[in-house]
């Protein structure tokens, strides 16, 4: 009886700690996004009011599009970012190919040679990094930047790629063979297309640290040509500090396209992790 | 049809013919891995041990570790920054793991609505890159614009409030729990799928022995997710002892106030690269790098040998 009644009112404290956590995670971002189309002195006097035709402005991004260079800067980004996991996804299952599908000698010792990556981070590298950089002439270039995020992106794809490939059939790869495609082809035309679900995992997990890092960028490539978004933003954040609406406006634009890529692969990205993906 | 078909049948491994396919597939992975991350910092290692004599870098043994642990100018700043990544653990493992997984056992619970919504929004901000979210509180924690007083006034806390990120003795707190904000959504993840991974047999099981609820919770579910609490643990320590762009872009690299956010990724950079009067070193620097390689080696050692082999795991 008790237990009938006390149902409901369960379920509604349940709801009401977690629509407070919810505000407490998406009301900066909601403040930040609203505040970036409001005029200064209504940043300052309602803070909390969403724009009304009398205090909205677009003088921060007015101010954020003249004076910084951000076009170029997500230009970067994109490149940066999309070579990276090109190389990581292509490299990465070619890898996991090998390890999950033959039988030789030094398979285990390989396999955990390429995990090390995973807990141990590449950042701890950059001294020696930096120094290589400089002597290859690669300093200030994207190129570094693309090698250094392949490499840290590698141990963690191999990973979760070779788990998924042991799932694809082997009755499929041996008629394969049966029909003389080399193993190349059977990598390329029966494997891949069947592991394209992981890929995207991968490519995910993949571009979320790619895209927000900061500590390469700022050591590698701080160059004015080469900047991300994420330094562009902070060096430019860094200068108009006490411009709010530019501030605030610049912020909004590095939120936004890590929130439509999120809209287009949240389902992806939770599938992946809660499949047991990343155990 | 070549050898290795025939082989393959077999199943008996006569003499094949050397699988180049194989080093084909495993070589680029191989190369840029070990030439962008391995080589690299076995080199980093190898100059921890180097420093500059007399204008020539040569071979100094452990003295670059005694200057760091017992020379009275950097050794300050080091213990400094070990004790406060030390608490800025502390403070997550305390905040953040015990957040996400009452998180995530809220949100496995059967028939929950809007679980989906939830799930994504609270996600949000780990998304987010550390120069957004550190903006982003600085802004609000700020006296200036007063969106923090204001809302604590709506509470009746008005008089709580303090320029946190300001002073000494706050700073290091609000800085870890803005991490801890960040990122709550890994273990609510991590946890979330452990939980739903539980077979329902084994809840029905504890229901018709009349555990339900709380005791359910503790007593059922905590065990079966031990393992799961044991990666994110050993996540966070990794991501702790390695971080440093939050305290970068909201305290700048010199880890103010008075050096009170300083933690080893930002000593790091500070002696490795330079910083407004001071030097770089790459020799202090590769020590600094191998000291924090140390640490999270042991951390990570720790993890597997002694808390994993301990752990038992659950076969469904």
């Amino acid at each position: 009886m008790s237990k009938a009644r006390s149902a409901p009112v369960r379920a509604a404290f349940i709801h009401l700690a977690l629509i407070a956590y919810t505000l407490v995670a998406l009301f900066p971002v909601f403040l930040t996004l609203v505040n970036s189309f409001k005029s200064r002195s209504a940043i300052f006097s309602q803070p909390m009011a969403l724009p009304t035709p009398s205090t909205f402005s677009l003088i921060g991004y007015q101010t954020v599009l003249s004076q910084g260079n951000f076009v170029g800067y997500f230009q970067n980004s994109l490149i940066v970012t999309v070579a990276s996991i090109a190389l990581v996804l292509l490299f990465g299952a070619m890898a996991a190919f090998a390890l999950s599908e033959y039988r030789f000698r030094g398979n285990t010792l390989m396999g955990l040679y390429l995990a090390l990556g995973i807990m141990i981070p590449i950042r701890l590298g950059t001294v020696a990094i930096l120094q290589g950089m400089v002597a290859a002439g690669l300093v200030n270039t994207l190129t570094s930047l693309i090698l250094v995020y392949t490499a840290q992106g590698l141990p963690l794809a191999i990973f979760i790629l070779s788990e998924f490939m042991r799932t694809v059939s082997d009755d499929l790869k041996s008629a394969g063979r049966i029909d003389g495609l080399s193993e190349y082809a059977i990598f390329f035309r029966l494997v891949l297309p069947l592991v394209r679900p992981a890929m995207a995992t991968v490519a995910v997990f993949t571009m979320i640290p790619i895209w927000n890092d900061l500590w390469f960028p700022l050591i590698l490539a701080p160059g004015e040509a080469t900047k991300t978004v994420t330094l562009g933003a902070q060096m430019f954040i860094g200068q108009f500090v006490t411009n709010w609406n530019a501030v605030l406006s610049a912020l909004s634009l590095a939120i936004l396209p890590v929130m439509v890529l999120y809209v287009i692969f949240s389902r992806q990205l939770i599938r992946g992790i809660t499949s047991g993906a990343v155990k | 049809m070549s050898d290795t078909e025939i082989a393959d049948i077999e199943t008996v491994p006569v003499k094949r013919p050397t699988r180049w396919h194989i080093a084909v597939f495993l070589a680029p992975a191989f190369l840029v891995y070990t030439a962008v991350m391995i080589l690299p910092l076995i080199e980093t290692l190898r100059l921890s041990f180097f420093n500059i004599v007399e204008g020539q870098l040569a071979f100094v043994g452990f003295s670059n570790f005694q200057t760091l642990f017992g020379d009275p100018r950097l050794s300050a700043d080091f213990w400094n920054a070990l004790r406060n990544n030390v608490i800025f653990f502390i403070i997550h493992m305390l905040v953040q793991n015990p957040v996400g997984i009452a998180i995530a056992a809220m949100l496995s619970l059967p028939g929950l609505r809007f679980a989906a919504f939830y799930r994504s929004a609270i996600f949000v901000p780990t998304l987010l890159s550390f120069v957004i979210v550190g903006f982003i509180w600085k802004l609000i924690l700020s006296p200036i614009w007063g969106i923090a007083p204001s809302l604590m006034d709506l509470v009746g806390l008005k008089w709580a409030f303090a320029p946190w990120l300001g002073k000494a003795e706050t700073a290091l707190i609000a800085v870890s729990l803005i991490s801890v904000w960040q990122y709550v959504g890994i273990p609510m993840m991590l946890i979330y799928a452990a939980l739903l991974n539980i077979p329902d047999e084994v809840l029905e099981a504890a229901e018709c022995d009349g555990i339900t609820g709380w005791s359910q919770f503790w007593k059922i579910k905590l065990p079966l997710i031990l393992p799961s609490i044991g990666i994110v643990s050993v996540l966070t320590f990794v991501g702790n002892f390695n971080a440093f762009d939050l305290i970068y872009t909201v305290q700048g690299a010199l880890a103010g106030p008075n050096g009170s956010t300083d933690i080893l990724g930002t000593l790091l950079y500070r002696t490795f690269f330079g910083f407004q009067n001071q030097m770089g070193d790459r020799s202090m620097g590769a020590t600094i790098a191998a000291v924090m390689f140390l640490i999270i080696l042991a951390g990570v050692a720790l993890y597997l040998f002694v808390i994993q082999r301990r752990m038992r795991r659950y076969q469904f």
